[in-house]
């Protein structure tokens, strides 16, 4: 083992390194936290890490003039969040990349913990905030692996119907903002524009714009709304014009072209090695999409397919995110026009809660209703793994149970904290204004990354 | 002989209410998005919504430049010195709203991870509710902002 | 099968799970709801690792940590998800770990994809991954105290506090 290394101070360089004195690390002005010293006791060198040789060694190769170590973030417009990545340049080449997370953790595993079944579902709908009814899916269909329950066909459907519109609208921010960040500010107002209307379907039918908790253990929480058919089909009808206005925006801009052809290239092995998932893994010709390959939900009766890339390059990512927006649109359709009637959560009342009218009749079923609402449904010990193609790539949950109301643990395979481990290689020797275009094209979702 | 016809053109006002008409009317946001709601605060700048018509519309990436701060999203225990530095960084005189329920208490996140309650590290002026509010509510938010500022109330 | 997310098509019986098994004697195979899992002392997960590799697993998906605190005699369990595109299946390597001696070798020369996740595993429950090139926090801040997914750990809950607002007349 190396000796410890302590974190170096921070001051300005080309000044003198400042003597801390007790006053600058209390009053909290511009950076002088930063320049607290940290001691590195016995106890917090294991605990901070610190007793790892650090990775920055000085590379010799390099002209001490050119090399420099940009900081970007955590607080910085393009980096989708509060990402941070720490920029190794030799003049205009980014030759190291190291993304530093974490600025967004929200303790929701441990909080999954507290909560029962029942209400884990308000706690995973705001880790992928881009996606939330995927969250929301993969997390029941792991409860209910766990239960054994039947989910009934239209509740399949609706599921179905309200995630695939999820990555409609999601696909679109990330086409909105890659562009924004390249320069091309009208596709910013273009994307938000068109996913203004799926979000106003969203909240007709769960109550809710974003963080719907609409898919539960079980079923649904509701049934679609009266005249969803029109709202359906008004957003099959605007949806590809207006992809059409991007194609004429973006498809063949000489522009948008430059910027983003042959850049950030990853190949199909890196991915793989790397655990890269989703678009990213599509784009550099892989078919992998868990709709097809492990359906959910009754996905695997409907018509899509696969779109791919080659290259592996943005503008890949790009036109394989616009080809599943028009693939979603199409699985969106065939659900809409074959919609099974019938009852929208399982009958099984172990899980959910008696009808209306039997409440009112009945005292067993006031007592069943208010202790499924209070005390949850006790799940069977054990423990699983259910996955799906979250629009970011495999998005997974694994959850034990101890048999009581409760998991004992409850754990998310986020895609895109596995997809930011591909920064590096893609970035590696590009230009330094290839940088945004890079982190835009992997779309992470910084909830998603630090949950 | 040509005589001066048009009427007087001039106003008269304090110099206090002028200072605070312009320091409502082009207050500049600064992005400070964290979470699910800062996704919301996205969808309140862009077409449908359009903040532009309040004159907000520019939001700065550098906090030098702008004078109002936009919490939106959850504040972690990482996070929070970053988020008190860039408020240090804004110049004066600058407001800040919070967002949502996670920046104003915590929300439904009562861990270890997040600092409940932006008001801990920052004075806080309009707080904002909703899980995550629409862009209506921000909206609001900040129309509420303009007009404690426009009375005085929290003009600086 | 279809309508749970569970994997689809098996491919083969279970050839492949033999086949492991064989190469690493001390894992044991097994099923758990409707998944297939390998049991495996730690000092035998790299060599396990490999064999899984070798046999077409190309995909590390996941590594987490469950904490067995009371209600197992040893305490952690690490959790590998192995991920095979080719045959299309999956694979749960499970790794009990006890307290005292929280160490298990490191998957990174085997999945570079391993790294992040062993990072986040270590942060959240103290799990060291001997062999991992950067083992430090990854979430929390650098100069955290303990790792919060520990089932000792507290929730960390703050009560809420009322403040009083007096009346005036
Ligand atoms: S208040 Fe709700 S929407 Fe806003 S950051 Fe918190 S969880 Fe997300």
């Amino acid at each position: 083992m190396a000796e410890p290394t302590s974190t170096t101070d921070i001051w300005v360089s080309g000044t003198e390194a400042p003597e801390v004195s007790e006053w600058m690390v209390a009053g909290t002005d511009e950076g002088a936290q930063e320049m607290e010293r940290h001691e590195t006791t016995e106890r917090s060198v294991e605990q901070r890490g610190s007793r790892v040789v650090d990775d920055w060694v000085v590379d010799d190769t390099i002209d001490d003039d050119e090399r420099m170590i940009v900081n970007m973030g955590p607080q910085h417009p393009s980096t989708h969040g509060v990402l941070r990545l720490n920029i190794e340049l030799e003049g205009e080449i980014v030759r190291r990349v190291k993304p530093i997370i974490g600025y967004l953790h929200t303790g929701m595993e441990k909080t999954a913990e507290t909560l029962t079944f029942l209400q884990g579902g308000t706690n995973v709908t705001r880790m992928d905030y881009l996606a939330p009814l995927h969250n929301e899916l993969c997390y029941s269909l792991a409860v209910e692996r766990l239960l054994g329950v039947e989910i009934p066909p239209r509740a399949q459907a609706i599921r179905i119907l309200m995630t695939e519109l999820n990555r409609v609208s999601s696909h679109l921010v990330a086409t909105a903002t890659n562009g924004m960040d390249i320069g091309a500010l009208s596709m910013m107002m273009y994307g938000f524009r068109e996913r203004e209307l799926i979000l106003e379907f969203f909240e007709k039918t769960t109550g809710l714009r974003m963080n719907h908790n609409y898919i539960r253990p079980g079923g649904l929480a509701a049934d679609l709304p009266d005249g969803w058919e029109e709202d359906v089909a008004e957003i099959l009808v605007r949806i590809p014009r207006a992809i059409q206005d991007y194609e004429d925006l973006l498809k063949e801009n000489p522009i948008w072209m430059g910027r983003t052809q042959g850049i950030g290239i990853i190949t199909a092995d890196e991915c793989l090695a790397y655990g890269v998932t989703g678009p990213t893994l599509r784009a550099a010709g892989v078919p992998w999409d868990l709709r097809k390959a492990q359906p959910y939900s009754g996905i695997e009766a409907y018509d899509f397919e696969v779109v791919t890339g080659s290259r592996g390059d943005v503008y890949d990512r790009y036109r394989v995110r616009i080809g599943e927006i028009h693939q979603s649109l199409r699985i969106v359709e065939q659900v809409a026009d074959a919609m099974p009637r019938g009852d929208y959560k399982t009958g099984d009342r172990k899980v959910s809660p008696p009808p209306r009218q039997r409440i009112d009749e009945s005292m067993e079923a006031l007592i069943h209703h208010f202790k499924i609402y209070t005390e949850g449904f006790k799940v069977p010990a054990g423990e699983t793994y259910a996955a799906i193609e979250a629009p970011r790539g495999e998005l997974g949950c694994y959850l034990v149970s101890d048999g009581s109301g409760a998991p004992l643990r409850m754990h998310t395979r986020a895609p895109s904290f596995s997809n930011l481990q591909a920064l590096p290689i893609m970035m590696a020797d590009s230009l330094v204004a290839d940088t945004v275009a890079c982190i835009a094209s992997l779309d992470p979702v910084m909830g998603d990354v630090d949950r | 002989m040509a005589r001066l016809t048009a009427p007087p053109q001039f106003l008269t006002t304090t110099l206090g209410k002028a200072m605070r008409w312009s320091q409502q009317q082009s207050m500049w946001p600064a992005t400070f998005g964290l979470a699910c709601c800062a996704i919301e605060m996205m969808a309140t700048g862009t077409a449908h919504n359009d903040l532009a018509r309040f004159g907000m519309e520019v939001f700065r990436a550098s906090p030098r430049q702008a004078d109002l701060m936009v919490v939106a999203g959850r504040v972690s225990q990482k996070m929070a010195p970053v988020l008190r530095q860039v408020y240090d960084q804004m110049a004066d005189p600058k407001w800040v709203i919070s967002m949502g329920a996670c920046a104003s208490t915590g929300g439904m996140f009562n861990n270890y991870a997040l600092v409940q309650g932006v008001d801990q590290i920052v004075p806080v002026d309009v707080y904002v509710p909703g899980c995550p509010p629409g862009p209506q509510s921000l909206m609001h938010g900040i129309l509420t902002l303009q007009d404690k500022v426009m009375s005085g109330e929290l003009a600086r | 099968m279809s309508g749970d997310g569970s994997p689809g098509p098996v491919d083969g019986s279970d050839e492949m799970l033999a086949g492991l098994t064989d190469a690493v004697p001390s894992a044991e195979a097994d099923r758990s709801v409707g998944d297939d899992v390998i049991r495996v002392p730690a000092p035998d997960l790299a060599r396990l690792a490999q064999a899984a590799r070798a046999a077409g697993f190309e995909m590390c998906a996941d590594i987490t940590v469950v904490d067995y605190l009371r209600v197992r005699r040893v305490r952690f369990e690490v959790v590998v998800n192995l991920l095979s595109l080719q045959h299309n299946r999956r694979l749960r390597i499970l790794v009990p770990v006890t307290e005292d001696d929280p160490e298990v070798p490191s998957l990174v020369p085997v999945y570079p994809g391993a790294n992040f996740l062993e990072r986040e595993a270590y942060d959240m429950f103290g799990i060291r991954f001997t062999g991992h090139p950067d083992l430090t926090r990854i979430l929390m801040p650098d100069d955290w105290m303990g790792h919060p997914l520990r089932r000792d750990f507290d929730v960390g809950a703050v009560p809420v506090q009322f403040k009083a607002s007096p009346r005036v007349s």
